[in-house]
């Protein structure tokens, strides 16, 4: 797959905004609901709500877009079943990110406290040869 | 669920020095672990190479959108850009901002990255998986170390 085919697709189907998805009360709670059975049927989901089975039908199908739901056959009918990777996922993604905030501010901060070269958290005689060599190998 | 992070430390330090590790290419590239080919100018985008153990084939970009001396430096950028086949140039990028205030005992230095509800799952996750690969060469590196000199 060409760098464009894939960031085509990126920009079309990537982009799923899954705090959207999960930014409205019916699909919170056709997610809560989710949580509490296995699989569910649109039967059971619809169950309890003011809406039509086309109406939920259409917002589990929203849900199942961005990942939180997957939907399973069963004989003839539809089954519903909770996915919390994508959520996991953003949680990680941004403990991930903070980690490499905590580690990168550290190091500023001994940087401006202390500007003799041997308190840097990454020495200058190392900086120097990383520096060197990612020079060389970029511009040979 | 908010698509920023927000992070603040004080630093014992003259808001002229703290400028200077913020804007200036070189002492910046030493504490984010990054060689940049020139200055910061906002405008034009700002290349360079990571220099951090294990992400040293990744390209650094970013677009510095505002430099507002001892007060406010920001840039966009892709964050986590580990596919070197990959253009990012079509996703929305996030905003670093690192904000100066002055405190009783020095300086405090705000740093915020926004925007991240709108960077795509796939790269998530490869953020991720390059994260694990990350850790496992660090130790790698740190083993090599101990064993080369006892």
């Amino acid at each position: 797959m060409s760098p464009k085919h894939h960031s085509n697709i990126v920009a079309t189907r990537g982009r799923s905004p899954l705090f959207a998805a999960l930014g409205d009360e019916t699909r919170l709670s056709l997610v809560a609901k989710l949580c509490a059975v296995q699989h569910g049927s649109i039967t059971q989901l619809t169950e309890g709500s003011n809406l039509s089975r086309q109406a939920i039908t259409k917002h589990l199908r929203v849900l199942e877009r961005v990942g939180i739901v997957r939907c399973v056959r069963k004989g003839r009918e539809s089954r519903f079943q909770f996915n919390p990777e994508p959520i996991e996922g953003i949680r990680e993604y941004l403990d991930f990110v903070s980690q490499q905030w905590d580690q990168a501010l550290s190091r500023s901060k001994s940087f401006v406290e202390d500007d003799r070269p041997r308190s840097l958290n990454c020495k200058a005689a190392d900086t120097q040869s990383l520096s060197a060599r990612v020079t060389s190998e970029r511009r040979p | 669920m908010e698509g920023r992070i927000e992070k603040r430390v004080g630093l014992q330090a003259p808001v002229a020095r703290v400028w200077r590790a913020l804007t200036d290419y070189r002492e910046f590239g030493q504490w984010f672990r990054v060689k940049l080919d020139g200055p910061f100018v906002p405008g034009p985008v700002s290349r360079g190479h990571i220099t951090y153990p294990g992400y040293e084939h990744l390209k650094w970009e970013a677009v510095v959108e505002k430099m507002e001396p001892e007060r406010l430096f920001c840039f966009t950028w892709h964050p986590d850009a580990v596919e070197l086949q990959k253009d990012y140039s079509t996703e929305t990028p996030t905003l670093v901002e690192f904000g100066l205030e002055k405190t009783s005992t020095g300086r405090l230095l705000r740093v915020t990255e926004s925007g991240f509800d709108k960077i795509p799952r796939e790269r998530r996750v490869d953020a991720l998986r390059m994260n694990d690969r990350g850790w496992v060469e660090q130790m790698k590196n740190s083993e090599a170390h101990v064993s080369e000199t006892p």
